[in-house]
């Protein structure tokens, strides 16, 4: 095996670990694991890119052009799922892995050999997700919701995919439980809970979700998979079985999921604003009850999916305001991150701009949630573009640009390099732009009656078609900067100032050189 | 010491998250009986139980409905039909329509029909008090068999609606399952 040349990491004293391939399948250690969570949604950041710039691809013009209409309909089913369950949540996990040791001064997680199989779980089910284009029948192609009956008819594509929520179900319970338990047991002689920066306290709220839900979705599939083999009639409705009852089994999963892609974001964004706004964060208690409230409230908003399945009045009432009222505990969160930039002595480095994004964005895509609450309204985008446009605000401008902040901000504490601020800023303005390019537009489209999941449309649709193809081939391009700009970061030899942002406040920058040494708090600090 | 207190209690806690997961895992079956007891008390989706007629049902004699039968079948050798093809009542009248079908295999074969209706509404102004399609059709090679649904359609269902279709189709149940309507 050979050997790797200069140890980045500086044998210091005992952190003996084999070398080489063999250090990343054995590693326990936090550091190791998050990184490689990274890497790995970074890869399937790119490999859900692929598939999206497939969509737009074949949506630049109306008519079929460059994928048929099955492939298409596999394109749109494997980018949600692989976005979802390869990138954003194994990002989140990733920074988890990095940040929630080092946060609360505990020198690893609880379980480091569990930390390790719920990483090595991942590859596995991204290889039956991306191996199942290859089979025959090709990949799923019912939507990233696998709703019955399409996903009781289509081929082993759809079993591969089954097996592959399994798995990344039991990889997101280990590592949930992981970080339950590392935030729980392992925090610092005075680190109690209301001390805990806020990023800890949406992880520890989101793994809470993620025990909660994760093992419904992993039942729900059960009860596909024997439908599907062994004559069972859960979503059957010759056996008597009921397609809508999935559907409501689904989204109280799916609720809550998308929670526990948005609440960590809420959690870097809050340690960023309160960094470059030099003031601490506005209203903290507030922004701790107002996580847990949004949590509650997603377990009971499920069926604001499926307005048009087929609901009495008085429940559509009911999930109707529930799932307005989600929107008093977000604007509380908007709010306060407003307050703590209000009269800050602020600057404006690519994490900050990332932030601001994100409040800014998000916003835009709550909105549009709270609209699409409204049944009469639901009832005309259900299925449009509109609906597209809304998620992709709330989980791109959302969940992934708080990851881009998150990894700017933290990059200097990883590599103990500094990134590069210009190009960083690039990154921010050309995503920023591109992705309103590729998003606003569909509002419009949905608005106008376009469907989601149709590889045609009609001529009327076309010219905003366009428009947003190229958009998306802009950010698409763009995130390309992203990887160079964090190679770059890497391969510096330029190390970093110990603290590049004179406004943290948290342990692993006051209390840990830059970078980051490969164990760190073996003797826990003491928090005043 | 310390630290193997700590383990100790760090394993405490993978054990209650473990059982806590299990459970939610059970709560995602369990999801399926509360679903279909919440359908049956709220009659939402109730296709397997007779409805009441209520008592004070008056015959709207100012207009006619046309009603239509249709019937189908499923991966199984049946033939299906009704016995006639429409027929033409006031609102409010009682209907009795027969259907017949027809095991054309040689083995016995069970199914169950399922209704749907076209206006999809329909099943808000439709009373059932019988049909063959709440249990099980169990029939021996070559066997025909005529079976009655006996129905009202209620005066409420709007004016404008002159003609409505009531269909079945036959779904074949693997051997020795129950009906549907007992599980």
């Amino acid at each position: 095996m050979a050997a790797v040349h200069g140890d980045v990491h500086g044998h210091g004293h005992d952190d003996h670990h084999p070398t080489g391939i063999m250090r990343w399948i054995t590693t326990t250690n936090h550091k190791d694991i998050g990184s490689m969570y990274l890497w790995f949604s970074l890869t399937m950041f790119f490999t859900g890119g692929f598939l999206a710039m497939g969509i737009r691809a074949e949506l630049f013009q109306p008519g079929i052009q460059i994928l048929e209409p099955e492939l298409f309909n596999a394109f749109t089913t494997l980018h949600g799922l692989i976005m979802v369950f390869g990138a954003i949540m194994p990002a989140f996990v990733g920074f988890a892995n990095w940040q929630v040791p080092m946060m609360i001064g505990a020198p690893d997680m609880a379980f480091a050999r569990m930390n390790n199989w719920s990483f090595w779980l991942l590859p596995v089910a991204a290889s039956l997700l991306i191996a199942s284009f290859f089979v025959p029948g090709g990949a799923a192609a019912g939507g990233w919701t696998f709703y019955p009956p399409l996903s009781t008819q289509g081929g082993l594509g759809v079993d591969m995919m089954i097996f592959a929520i399994h798995i990344l179900g039991a990889s997101s319970i280990m590592g949930a439980i992981n970080i339950i338990t590392t935030i729980l047991n392992m925090r610092a002689p005075g680190m109690t809970l209301m001390k805990m920066p806020l990023f800890v306290w949406t992880w520890l709220i989101t793994a809470y979700l993620l025990v909660l839900v994760m093992p419904v979705l992993a039942g729900v599939v059960t009860m596909l998979l024997t439908d599907r083999h062994f004559g069972t009639s859960f979503f059957n409705a010759a056996g008597g079985g009921d397609p809508v009852m999935f559907q409501h089994i689904f989204w109280f999963f799916g609720h809550p999921e998308v929670y526990i892609m948005i609440l960590p974001a809420f959690g870097i964004v809050s340690e960023i604003i309160p960094t470059f706004a030099r003031k601490p964060l506005f209203g903290y208690a507030s922004m701790v009850y107002a996580t847990a409230s949004i949590a509650i409230l997603s377990c009971v908003v499920w069926a604001h999916h499926m307005f048009t399945a087929g609901m009495p009045a008085v429940g559509q009432l009911f999930f109707m305001y529930a799932t307005m009222l989600i929107a008093v505990p977000t604007a509380v969160k908007v709010f306060n991150w407003t307050a703590t930039m209000w009269r800050g002595s602020m600057t404006f480095e690519t994490p900050m701009l990332f932030a601001i994004g994100f409040i800014f964005l998000f916003v835009i895509g709550g909105f549009s949630g709270v609209i699409c609450a409204i049944v009469p309204i639901d009832v005309q985008v259900q299925d449009t573009y509109y609906v597209i446009a809304h998620f992709h605000y709330v989980l791109v401008s959302g969940a992934l640009f708080s990851l881009f902040a998150g990894a700017y901000y933290w990059l200097p504490k990883w590599t103990g390099q500094m990134y590069d601020e210009t190009l960083g800023k690039v990154h921010f303005w050309l995503s920023m732009i591109f992705f309103n390019v590729t998003f606003f537009v569909q509002h419009f489209l949905g608005l106008a009656g376009m469907p989601r999941r149709i590889p045609d449309y009609a001529l009327q649709f076309a010219d905003f078609n366009m428009i947003s193809s190229i958009g998306a081939f802009g950010f698409g391009l763009s995130q390309l900067l992203f990887v160079y700009i964090v190679i770059k970061c890497i391969r510096s030899k330029e190390p970093a100032p110990e603290k590049p942002w004179d406004g943290a406040t948290t342990l692993e920058w006051t209390h840990l050189p830059t970078p980051a040494p490969y164990h760190s708090f073996e003797k826990p600090p003491v928090v005043k | 010491m310390a630290n193997d207190k700590k383990t100790l209690s760090n394993l405490t806690m993978m054990k209650k998250l473990l059982i806590f997961s299990v459970v939610m895992f059970v709560f995602g079956y369990a999801m399926v009986p509360f679903y279909e007891k919440f359908c049956e008390v709220t009659g939402i989706n109730n296709l397997l139980q007779p409805d009441k007629l209520a008592k004070d049902m008056e015959v709207d004699t100012e207009r006619w409905v046309t009603i239509e039968f249709d019937a189908n079948t499923r991966g199984l050798p049946w033939d299906f039909k009704p016995m006639q093809r429409s027929v033409r009542i006031h609102p409010g009248e009682p209907v009795e329509v027969m259907y017949e079908i027809t095991n054309n295999s040689e083995r016995e074969i069970s199914g169950q029909a399922i209704p749907s209706y076209s206006p999809r509404f329909l099943d808000q102004h439709l009373r059932k008090f019988e049909c063959f399609c709440f249990t099980k059709q169990e029939l021996k090679p070559n066997e025909v068999r005529q079976m009655p649904v006996q129905f009202v359609i209620e005066p409420s269902l709007p004016k404008e609606i002159h003609t409505v279709t009531i269909s079945y189709t036959f779904f074949e149940l693997p051997a020795g399952s129950s009906s549907i309507s007992e599980k």
